[in-house]
């Protein structure tokens, strides 16, 4: 990633939107998913964003991941412009600091779970092995597995396997427990404290649970396109304390 | 391994029924590439060896008689590398059993060593001993057909003297590679046979000691052709040189090279077609493969994949099915030219005869087939990149169909919602929609053209052997008779009508071009032996002047009105100039017809024939034939139902025989492609008709939205295919055509029925699939399915 180290330098926080806009669509029948949002992500926390359906959560999620690009406004990842990033330096940029989990975990189905997360690792700068990061979400006695052997629940934290390994800067997290049970849904949030605990990743949770709120750090609360609140947790709660 | 690469076969082995189905396509237009281009290199570059190993002669030198002295002029003649003169004469073998006799050529060979020119391949037994005169070598195909074997005897009439001979071997020659009957045009290899003998006992038989009535001539690579010619001409007149001709007018050479550029000819149409076809229906089926990994895609991405290790990746896929494809193409082309080959051997007579590929087949099949499926991938690919990987990994907006709703906004008034969902897909994608009509249309056309030609050839053996020649047997005499010949004809019990015609041979010329051929005099309104025109109705022959083939005024650019340059080669060898006047309808050889009293006149031998045409009552045919046997003046019989044989296996065993594999490969295409684009419907519209079931429709009105658009697209499609199919049959027919035999361009009703007929079932057939696999279709995930 090009001047990685320098414009931000180190203290600079995670992310930085500003007047960040998101509008789908043209005349009448646009869409306006985000309004001008500002907002500053410090580095290693947990945040969870949360906002009821069409917010504009995982939106945002999608243009600071450098899956999309805004309509007007400036997003920075550690001082850098994504919004000014070419095709190529976003591509570089997922690669070698983003890990992304999704609602429905989009593992590809024709890979074992042990291949889906080394289809990940092979492309990374300093990897872990797949066993190790299978080991982590305490799936490794299912790595040979193929998705459609393994549950729900199994999937996803093969997901998570998979976007931890590299071990990424952030890890965006788009609904993760959206399609699980509340047993399962626990472990998944459990595996994600740790990541952010043991690899002092910067965690972004999307969701509509306000439950989920009490793990985080930060709480960013959206509607219709605009950030509502920020509230700071003092103390975060275990997952297993959560209320589902 | 890499995990991509894993992807990439698992991927395969998920979809390896439509890959299958993919390659097998483009194998098709590989096979048919490989293994006839395959087949032409090979005839060529087999008929080049063998003309070179037996020193097959430049120039064909006929005359009446000269002395062997007049050979070393002939070699003297600057550019002639070696000479040879020889004794021929035609001969009749009478088998035990045979009612009819059966006409040979003798010809001498050298009593010490081999010839210098035109060498033979002996395939049996030995060679001649010159010290007995009862010997023979016989050609190996008559051998064969007759169930002769060296060690046999045979009886054979030459000059009027009727002599027993002891078979010692059986040989075969590059200068009868195709032998016919005279008088005909289609090989038979029971009916004319070729017998060697040694120079001494020939020239006995035929009065010809020290003398000879062939001369044979091979040139230096330098010669001046024409030059050698008009040189071997001048000098041999005063002997009754009937004129000097090339290898290229030689009578078995032209018909085995006219049979490898009709072969050469549907090279270059037909492969490339079923190639064009098979490259259409792979661009679409791969592009629709690639937009169902849209979300894959748009997830490799997201991991930080560039566009180009994507593009790799699918890149890979495709060329594993596309080189897949065609390298089965070629293998399958290579073992079906092989096959073929050997039908070839039978047919051509060559002693050897070894399958080559030409390279370049491979080359294009193979770049045809990948450039085609990487154009088809390549543009959904850029489409993809064009979105952000968050676009691409969601499901695509519903399509927009505002416009295509308001287009239809008229026809909605009496139109159900589902007619209502056909049409507007219809209109909304016209690009897609007209893929699929171009594709079925294609398909439509190769069947109805090469039906088409299927029928074209069953007119011409109509036309030939039903309409113009209305005969049962031909009679030829040994020279022109009086034609008090025909009245003792006509006198035989069982002869219902005789007319006499008289053929001579002659060079033909208007302009620059030239036709060594014969002109047929027949009655000024024959009856049994006609020319037809256009319309198949007799042409009335005038006397003053000369009817043509349509074959031979295309070879000569010659139309009514022009004046015909006739150079006769028999008896006082006038040179006629005589005016075109009428075109005949005749498909078999390129015949010129004059009425015979004119030709005789022209001649000056008045009331000559050189044979007749008899239609006979059946009954008493084997009595007519043994009376015939015996005639001193008859050269041969042949019977119009054998000619007709004769020609119909020429039809099927050469350029023709191809026809059957083409239209069985149409049949497949065209079913490729209509179960494709039902296929390519139903996966796009799986997600439309489980909600339209979830709805309360029954299976049969949401298969409705499918079928529908089906039957829309292939009901468009038949009108582009049949038009598509009659400019295909007009090509095809002229790529068929020889000089041997015209293929009418008939564009048959029956074709195009059946033609249709086979589209209408393909489309069944795959509806039928289609509706069988949607009502298995699990209704929850298939609503679940993400796009």
């Amino acid at each position: 990633m090009p001047g990685e180290t320098s414009a931000g330098g180190r203290d600079s926080p995670a992310f930085t939107t500003r007047g960040l806009t998101k509008v789908y669509g043209e005349g009448p029948a646009a869409v306006h998913a985000l309004r001008g949002v500002d907002l500053e992500i410090p580095r290693g926390e947990m945040v969870v964003l949360l906002g009821p359906s069409g917010s504009g959560k995982s939106t945002l999620l999608n243009i600071i991941g450098g899956l999309d690009r805004p309509t007007a406004g400036t997003a920075l990842f550690q001082g850098q412009d994504l919004t000014a990033m070419t095709d190529a330096h976003l591509t570089r940029y997922r690669r070698d600091h983003v890990g992304f989990v999704f609602q429905f975990y989009n593992l590809m189905p024709s890979l074992t779970a042990h291949e889906n997360v080394e289809l990940v690792t092979e492309i990374a700068r300093d990897p872990m092995e797949p066993d190790e990061a299978l080991a982590l979400v305490g799936l490794h006695a299912r790595a040979d597995h193929f998705p459609a052997e393994l549950s729900g629940g199994e999937q996803q934290r093969v997901a998570i396997a998979r976007a931890v390994a590299k071990r990424p800067t952030v890890l965006f997290c788009d609904e993760p427990t959206g399609a699980l049970d509340s047993t399962t849904g626990r472990a998944v949030l459990g595996v994600l404290r740790d990541v952010n605990e043991t690899l002092g990743a910067t965690v972004l949770i999307v969701t509509h649970a306000a439950a989920t709120a009490g793990l985080a750090d930060q709480v960013v609360h959206f509607a219709d396109g605009r950030i509502r609140a920020v509230e700071t947790n003092a103390t975060k709660l275990s997952p297993d304390d959560i209320a589902w | 391994m890499r995990p991509l690469d894993r992807k990439l076969l698992r991927d395969l082995w998920r979809i390896k029924g439509q890959a299958i189905a993919i390659g097998a396509v483009i194998a098709v237009g590989v096979l048919l590439l490989v293994m006839m281009t395959g087949l032409v290199t090979s005839l060529d570059e087999t008929r080049r060896t063998y003309y070179e190993r037996y020193r097959l002669a430049d120039v064909f030198a006929p005359l009446t008689r000269a002395p062997d002295r007049v050979m070393t002029e002939l070699a003297a003649i600057p550019g002639v590398a070696a000479a040879e003169g020889r004794v021929a004469g035609g001969a009749l073998i009478d088998l035990p059993g045979a009612d009819l006799p059966l006409q040979a050529q003798a010809v001498s060979l050298p009593d010490f060593g081999a010839p210098r020119v035109n060498d033979v391949y002996l395939t049996d037994g030995r060679r001649l001993d010159p010290d007995r005169a009862d010997e023979i070598l016989l050609l190996t195909s008559f051998a064969r057909a007759q169930g002769l074997r060296p060690g046999d005897t045979l009886s054979a009439t030459m000059k009027g003297a009727r002599r027993t001979f002891r078979v010692v071997g059986l040989a075969q020659s590059p200068e009868f590679l195709y032998t016919t009957p005279p008088g005909e045009l289609a090989p038979d290899d029971a009916r004319f046979g070729v017998i060697w003998m040694s120079r001494t006992a020939l020239a006995a038989a035929y009065d010809m000691e020290g003398a000879f009535n062939e001369a044979l001539l091979s040139l230096g690579p330098r010669a001046n052709a024409a030059a050698v010619r008009a040189a071997v001409d001048r000098l041999l007149a005063p002997y009754g040189g009937q004129g000097a001709y090339g290898l290229e007018d030689h009578v078995s050479n032209r018909f085995v090279s006219e049979e490898i550029a009709g072969l050469r000819t549907t090279t270059t149409v037909v492969p490339p077609i079923f190639l064009a076809v098979a490259a259409f229906l792979l661009t679409i089926v791969i592009s629709r493969m690639v937009q169902a990994e849209r979300e894959q895609i748009g997830l490799l991405k997201a991991f930080g994949y560039s566009n180009l290790a994507v593009t790799v990746h699918y890149f890979k896929m495709i060329l594993a099915i596309a080189t897949a494809g065609a390298l089965a193409g070629c293998l399958l082309g290579v073992a079906a030219g092989r096959s073929m080959v050997e039908f070839y051997l039978t047919f051509f007579k060559f002693p050897f005869l070894v399958f080559q590929t030409d390279p370049a087949a491979f080359v294009l099949g193979v770049l045809v087939s990948v450039l085609a499926a990487s154009a088809g991938g390549l543009v959904v690919l850029r489409g993809v990149f064009a979105l952000t990987p968050a676009t691409a990994m969601r499901p695509p907006t519903p399509p927009n169909y505002a416009r295509a709703g308001r287009i239809a906004a008229g026809l909605g008034a009496w139109l159900d919602q589902p007619s209502r969902m056909v049409l507007r897909r219809i209109t909304r994608q016209p690009g897609r929609m007209a893929g699929a009509v171009v594709g079925i249309a294609a398909g439509l056309a190769l069947c109805a053209g090469l039906l088409s030609i299927l029928d074209s050839f069953n007119r011409v053996m109509d036309i030939t052997f039903d309409l113009a020649d209305r005969s049962d047997v031909t009679v030829t005499f040994v020279e022109a008779q009086g034609d008090k010949t025909i009245l003792e004809l006509q006198r035989l019990p069982g002869v219902i009508a005789v007319e006499p015609m008289r053929v001579v041979p002659a060079v033909l010329r208007h302009g620059l071009n030239t036709y060594r051929g014969a002109v047929h005099g027949l009655v000024g309104a024959p009856r049994l032996n006609r020319a037809l025109d256009q319309d198949s109705r007799p042409i009335r022959l005038r006397e003053e002047g000369v009817i043509l083939a349509v074959a031979l005024a295309d070879i000569l650019e010659i139309a009514p009105g022009d004046a015909l340059t006739v150079d006769v080669r028999e008896g006082r060898q006038p040179l006629l100039d005589l005016p075109v006047i009428g075109i005949a309808e005749t498909l078999v050889g390129a015949p010129a017809y004059m009425e015979i009293g004119a030709l005789n006149r022209a001649l000056r031998e008045p009331h000559r024939v050189s044979g007749a045409v008899l239609r006979i009552d059946t009954a008493s045919g084997p009595a007519i034939y043994r009376t015939l046997k015996d005639m001193p003046a008859v050269a041969g019989v042949s019977l119009k139902a054998q000619a007709r044989d004769a020609v119909q296996s020429l039809i099927d065993s050469g350029a023709g025989a191809q026809r059957f594999v083409m239209a069985g490969l149409a049949f497949v295409i065209t079913f490729g492609v209509v179960y494709n684009a039902a296929r390519i419907a139903q996966a796009e519209r799986t997600r439309d008709i489980a909600s339209l079931r979830v709805l309360g429709f029954t299976r049969g009105e949401a298969a409705f939205v499918l079928l529908g658009e089906l039957a829309v697209v292939t009901l468009a499609a038949l009108p582009l295919g049949l038009a598509l199919g009659a400019l295909l049959a007009t090509g095809l027919a002229e790529g068929f055509s020889t000089d041997l035999y015209q293929i009418p361009a008939l564009y048959s009703a029956r074709a195009c029925g059946v033609a249709v007929l086979a589209v209408l079932t393909a489309a069944l057939a795959s509806g039928w699939l289609v509706k069988r696999d949607l009502d298995r279709v699990d209704l929850v995930s298939a609503l679940k399915t993400r796009e």
